[in-house]
């Protein structure tokens, strides 16, 4: 009988009473110590005051005793129109907006063949798209370095085909930098469309044409609100990582294009004199605060998109 | 339905048949054609192109000069096998991987089915703990991480800067995507299997090891070699917690010396990642193929593993 009664609890009953959290333990533990003190240790660092003997940053741990001085410097750097991180954070902006802009418009088509595609040619299809995720990142990028070198395989294309000259393409110039993030990522933001896009029903889009509705008004009225969840995945999936992409713009440019993670790699792990520190994790909170006001638009929209679906 | 749509066009001058080609909406997606298969070379072609010239027999990077396995293991200087540094990134990124797959792979097993069966409002507050690093981008964790290395987890004067720092790091960063490989078999396979087991009076902790566990063999080896793939390609999290020449890894070489070094040798390093990488991965895919298979969920592996690389 005991057993019986056990049973309308689930089979989890039937285990040792605190077995469960105890195997999650080391788990949550890690992450605690490894995850939530980290980020605490960020804001106590920007919050943090001067060794009085070596002059180096140490962290506050007491919220009671932050300092504001890092983070006004910060933003101060980052509101006034000489300020050093305002031309870096907009620079990274700039780069980043344009990267998603020509990933999506350059994705979308893709990702809309891909959903089309049937049988053999459809499984092909999908194996070559996912190959780019297995490949390092780093290498993808490097493969670039070298194509674009002075005497590399794109100028001696170029040279051969005689339309324009060759170009000196890694001299800091952005479209360079530009071409490696869309490189880059574009990968993983076509799966998450291709999904959103293979969901439409084509007896929707076949509806639409039927109508009389001529391609390009289908595609806009029909076709892309429906993939809109899709297209808002995979922007999320590419546009938090880019921001803190800095090796891209590290091995295709120059310091000229320097971007947001340049900077916290620099002010927190190289300059570790005076308050240099403390603005590095003042630039980390800025970041992360810029980052996940859209991770959470995302995901309220996602939320909003699923109980409509649920309606 | 194609054929009547063409009939209905009436080709007079070539201009209007290029419009009226282009407003038909039934004619074959030449175009997105162009656009699908031209991706693919687009981002294949750059790669190759790479591993091609790391068996170049010079120097150049764009003129090929026969084949030869100069810059693996033939040239007595600037080969991978002989240039100390390069032959110590590899044995650093393997290092660091393996011992990131041993460490991440059980604790994030435990956490995946302690999670799936613990009910109640700490549990909740774990799952969603264990969520948040999938959405934090990976220089904030690598931030943090650099400054408890330096501030507070520091061992008798010494910082453990270096491969214990770079360990703890990798293993923080895998424990999520554990989880999440775990999860999705987790519940595929449902508590039945358990439930028939203590049915036949198999005590709780046998139906697990004896059940559970082997049923979740695959999604547990899987875990491995996604673990071990995430770790080689790991580049933020081993740059930050470095502390030097010591444990520079793969990825870190062709940061550091991409755009100074001349030396062809960074092809040859950048094609043994990508060959591990590719193995560790290969090796999850047809598992995961295998099971997917058997267990008729018609989710194929690749498909799977994409997600979980998200």
């Amino acid at each position: 009988m005991g057993r019986v009664r056990a049973r309308q609890g689930g089979i989890e009953a039937l285990y040792p009473r605190g077995f469960w959290p105890a195997i999650s333990t080391p788990g949550v533990l890690w992450l605690i110590a490894l995850f939530v003190v980290p980020f605490y240790a960020i804001v106590a660092t920007a919050g943090g005051r001067l060794d009085p003997i070596f002059g180096t940053t140490i962290p506050e741990w007491n919220p009671l005793y932050w300092q504001p001085d890092a983070f006004s410097y910060v933003l101060n750097g980052l509101t006034s129109p000489a300020g050093i991180f305002r031309e870096v954070f907009l620079r990274t902006l700039w780069y980043v907006l344009l990267a998603v802009g020509l990933c999506l418009l350059l994705g979308y088509p893709v990702a809309y063949y891909m959903s089309r595609l049937r049988g053999r040619m459809r499984n092909l299809f999908l194996v070559l798209m996912i190959v780019p995720f297995w490949v390092p990142y780093l290498m993808r990028i490097f493969a670039w370095v070298n194509l674009l070198q002075d005497d590399g395989l794109v100028n001696r294309i170029l040279a051969a085909t005689g339309f324009v000259g060759p170009q000196t393409w890694l001299d800091g110039r952005p479209s360079t930098v530009i071409l490696g993030l869309v490189y880059g990522w574009m990968p993983f933001l076509i799966l998450p469309l291709f999904a959103a896009l293979e969901r439409i029903d084509p007896s929707l889009i076949e509806g639409a044409l039927d109508l009389g509705a001529s391609p390009a008004r289908t595609f806009l009225r029909v076709t892309l609100p429906l993939s809109k969840q899709g297209i808002l995945a995979g922007t999320a999936i590419i546009m938090l990582p880019m921001f803190g992409d800095f090796y891209t713009a590290q091995l295709l440019g120059t310091q000229k294009n320097a971007m947001v993670g340049t900077l916290i790699t620099f002010y927190l792990t190289q300059a570790t004199a005076g308050p240099a520190q403390a603005r590095g994790a003042a630039l980390v909170i800025v970041l992360a605060l810029l980052v996940s006001t859209l991770t959470v638009y995302y995901l309220v929209s996602t939320a909003r998109a699923a109980r409509g679906a649920g309606r | 339905m194609s054929g009547t749509a063409a009939a209905l066009q009436r080709p007079t001058a070539s201009g209007s048949r290029l419009r009226a080609w282009l407003a038909n909406p039934w004619r074959r997606p030449r175009l997105l054609a162009l656009a699908g298969w031209g991706f693919v070379a687009w981002s294949l072609v750059p790669v190759a192109i790479a591993i091609l010239f790391s068996f170049n027999a010079g120097r150049s990077r764009s003129v090929w000069q026969g084949f030869s396995l100069r810059w693996y293991v033939q040239d007595p200087n600037l080969s991978v096998l002989h240039d100390p540094i390069l032959a110590h990134a590899v044995l650093q990124s393997l290092k660091l991987a393996s011992l990131t797959m041993l460490i991440a792979t059980p604790v994030g097993v435990a956490l995946s089915i302690g999670l799936a069966r613990w009910r109640g409002p700490a549990s909740s507050a774990s799952n969603f703990l264990m969520l948040l690093p999938l959405v934090t981008p990976e220089i904030v964790l690598a931030s943090g991480l650099f400054l408890v290395f330096a501030h507070l987890y520091v061992l008798g004067g010494t910082r453990l800067f270096g491969t214990p720092a770079q360990l703890l790091g990798h293993v923080t960063w895998s424990i999520p995507y554990v989880v999440v490989v775990m999860r999705g078999r987790l519940f595929g396979i449902g508590k039945e299997y358990e439930e028939a087991a203590m049915d036949l009076g198999a005590p709780p902790m046998d139906a697990m090891r004896r059940v559970l566990l082997p049923l979740l063999a695959p999604a547990i080896f899987a875990s491995f070699m996604i673990v071990f793939a995430l770790s080689i390609d790991d580049f933020i999290t081993s740059q930050f917690l470095s502390s030097g020449e010591g444990s520079i890894t793969l990825p870190m070489l062709i940061y550091g010396t991409g755009r100074t070094g001349e030396n062809p040798s960074l092809n040859a390093v950048a094609t043994v990642m990508l060959v591990l990488s590719l193995s560790a991965i290969g090796i999850a895919s047809v598992v995961l193929q295998r099971v997917a298979r058997r267990r008729g969920t018609g989710e194929t592996a690749a498909r799977e593993l994409v997600r979980f690389e998200i």
